[in-house]
């Protein structure tokens, strides 16, 4: 290799194991008389605070399993039909809204309502509606809208963005609609999903005596079962065959004589139902609110850059990566200074993808074609 | 001419067509769909914003405050912005079609996140006051609007002039070869990611003087000018006139901008409510309006209008051959 070609290897081998041995040993936590220098973030090292650092972990890998959910959905449709789905995050917001809707018309609290007053039932109800409906809204955007234009790809970006746009307009218009009296109806203002009451406990990991949030544990386990099922889907079912055939070569695939139509809206389907099954999970986990749709395209698109389109590894790592870049620069920039440095966390976004493009322009495991 | 449309209209118009073109520039001469055009307005007036504004860090709007000389703020900012502007494109250039499009729109989004969340530049509720800080060639904008109005429409026919000059040296002429077809012309031997970064830092030139009239116009910047909704609705914009046509930039920015002040108060029923902040349901319409265009005629307006005016030279000249054998079978 030139050393044009190593040197910047290097010097991206050395920040990148700067990194790890800043949060690993440099840091410092901040003195208690306030200020500190280059060294201070609100922790402290590894070293010195494994329980934080461990929490900081926990966290970033369960937040990656509701990546997972919501991203692997975009990545199978981008994969199979070369499709940006723009609307991927309206259908996150309204597969949110609707569970909520659900919710609230089942328990019947209004507003936020204390989990201790939800069982599994109450939880679980509202993700089996809200999922299909989610679902038969991607069919019906599918089939109405992006079947006959196939190999259009920027005709299609522009409709999913045009039906982005209606929908996220829409969900302002109607939704919330069940709060309590004297909280704000309609447009689009934050609302709480609630976890069935047994999930609302700590659990003790019996590691440098950190307790974690059991509710954020199942959010994982929802996000492995996902994954393990995508895998078993499309590793040991036929219909999975045919996706990853056509995920390889669409033309040969449909030349074979497979009925391929069905295979996209197959896919379609499952990648917006995903789409609402992360909502129902995440806005469990924080709230729903309008303006989230944008943060969740965000995330889908990040997740299939980095990892590249197509795969469900590919999307694994993908969320992984960007969930530990988005935690740990917002828990181990500095804090030295007013203002300072972990408001800079948005940037670490923008150098991951830099990066990964630098060396591998179709991500991490991203194929040509 | 009636105050309000010259100043709020056709002003709009100048400044939003700018930026569309910076868009259409790269869509039509360079085949990549770039939605950081926003973003990159925005990171202008935000920098011009900083550096203008008199006040010291802090106080009731966030931001510098360096209270530089206004021309002087105006030349950084352009070129601080262009910077940018090749650093993205660095990163997005080896990416084609829609890949480019996906990054370019995380490039706007994580814009939008760090204006919102880093305080010293910027914060939620943005900077404000920044027409009070225009160069002395503009004046007080408030007081006589005229003189923006004028510089708006100098530098909109200026940015007109400058694309269609670019695109015929041999650059511009190199970058539509990179459009057609990058791996012909890789193995021409031109440096195709290279044409592409530099087609990048142009638009965002282009864009940054959009930006920068913007802030003079309405004299405040803040992440909520460039998020996702502005974005799409520059694209709208973009699309409405013509993706591939220059002069659908300003063509879709007035369709735009008329629509958006005219159909605010509109509310149909079933649809949406009216008259509130979220100006009823003219995102719905406008969603509508895009979703027809590029279903129907992913040209925009001018793709329509070309395809009219081909149809009507195709006849023309059906007619002109009948006469002609007509005539020469009656000699």
């Amino acid at each position: 290799m030139r050393p044009s070609q190593v040197v910047p290897k290097i010097v991206v081998a050395l920040a990148v194991l700067f990194a790890i041995l800043y949060v690993a040993v440099i840091a410092q936590q901040s003195p208690v008389t306030g200020g500190g220098g280059w060294r201070t973030t609100t922790f402290g090292s590894a070293i010195n605070d494994p329980g934080s650092f461990l929490r900081v972990l926990l966290d970033s890998i369960t937040f990656a399993g509701a990546l997972f959910i919501v991203a692997s959905g975009f990545a199978l449709i981008f994969g199979l039909m070369r499709v940006v789905n723009m609307a991927h995050g309206s259908f996150y917001l309204l597969g949110g809204y609707i569970a909520y809707e659900i919710q609230q018309t089942m328990t019947g609290q209004g507003f936020s309502i204390p989990s201790s007053e939800v069982n599994t039932w109450d939880w679980l109800v509202p993700l089996l509606v809200a999922v299909p409906c989610i679902a038969v809204v991607g069919l019906v955007t599918q089939q109405a809208f992006l079947r006959w234009n196939q190999g259009q790809e920027l005709r299609q970006a522009l409709i999913t963005i045009a039906i982005s746009v209606i929908i996220a307009d829409q969900i302002i218009a109607h939704f919330p609609r069940s709060v309590s009296t004297g909280a704000q109806r309609l447009g689009g203002n934050a609302v709480d999903l609630t976890w069935p009451g047994w999930t609302d406990r700590l659990v003790d990991l019996h590691v440098w005596g950190v307790y974690y949030s059991l509710a954020r544990l199942v959010m994982l386990a929802i996000g492995l079962a996902i994954g393990i099922g995508l895998w078993l889907w499309l590793y040991r079912t036929k219909t999975g065959m045919v996706i990853r055939a056509g995920v390889d070569d669409q033309k040969m695939t449909a030349a074979l004589g497979i009925n391929i139509q069905r295979t996209f809206a197959i896919s379609f389907v499952v990648g917006s139902a995903l789409a609402g099954l992360g909502s129902v999970v995440w806005a469990s986990q924080g709230n729903i609110a309008s303006g989230q749709d944008a943060q969740w395209l965000l995330n889908s698109l990040v997740v299939v850059i980095v990892g590249g389109m197509g795969s469900i590894f590919g999307a694994a790592a993908g969320a992984i990566l960007y969930a530990f870049v988005l935690d740990f620069s917002g828990s181990y920039l500095p804090t030295a200074g007013a203002d300072c440095c972990t408001q800079y966390s948005p940037i670490f976004t923008f150098i991951l993808i830099a990066l990964v493009l630098a060396f591998r322009p179709r991500g991490l495991f991203g194929r040509d074609g | 001419m009636n105050g309000y449309w010259s100043h709020q209209i056709f002003l709009q118009t100048f400044l939003f067509g700018i930026a569309a073109a910076s868009l259409i520039f790269l869509s039509a001469y360079g085949g990549m769909v770039s939605l950081a055009q926003t973003a990159l307005f925005g990171i202008a007036g935000v920098i011009i914003g900083n550096l203008a504004t008199k006040g010291g860090a802090g106080g009731t709007s966030k931001g510098l405050h360096l209270g530089w000389d206004p021309t002087v703020a105006l030349v950084v900012a352009v070129v601080m912005t262009t910077v940018i502007g090749l650093i993205f494109g660095a990163v997005a250039a080896r990416s084609a079609g829609i890949y480019f499009l996906m990054i370019t729109l995380t490039f706007s989004v994580i814009a939008t996140y760090t204006l919102g969340q880093v305080t010293n530049i910027s914060g939620f509720s943005g900077i404000g006051g920044i027409s009070s800080y225009t160069p002395g060639w503009i004046g007080d904008v408030l007081a006589h609007p005229d003189r923006l109005y004028y510089v708006a429409l100098a530098v909109a026919a200026a940015v007109y002039v400058l694309i269609r000059y670019i695109v015929r040296t041999p650059f511009g002429l190199s970058l539509q070869g990179v459009r057609d077809d990058p791996v012909r012309m890789a193995s021409l031997g031109y440096h195709v990611p290279l044409h592409r970064t530099l087609a990048f830092g142009f638009a965002a030139f282009i864009a940054s003087l959009g930006g920068i009239l913007y802030v003079w116009w309405s004299g405040q910047i803040s992440p909520g000018n460039v998020d996702l909704p502005e974005t799409i609705n520059l694209l709208i914009m973009a699309v409405i006139g013509g993706l591939f046509r220059i002069e659908g930039a300003w063509l879709g920015a007035f369709v735009f901008i008329v629509i958006q002040n005219y159909v605010r108060d509109f509310s149909v029923p079933g649809l949406g409510f009216g008259g509130t902040l979220f100006g009823g349901s003219f995102n719905t319409i406008v969603g509508i309006i895009f979703l027809v265009i590029v279903l129907a005629s992913p040209g925009g307006l001018m793709g329509a209008w070309d395809r009219i005016v081909a149809e009507i030279a195709r006849r023309r000249g059906l007619m002109r051959t009948a006469d002609e054998s007509a005539a020469g079978a009656g000699n």
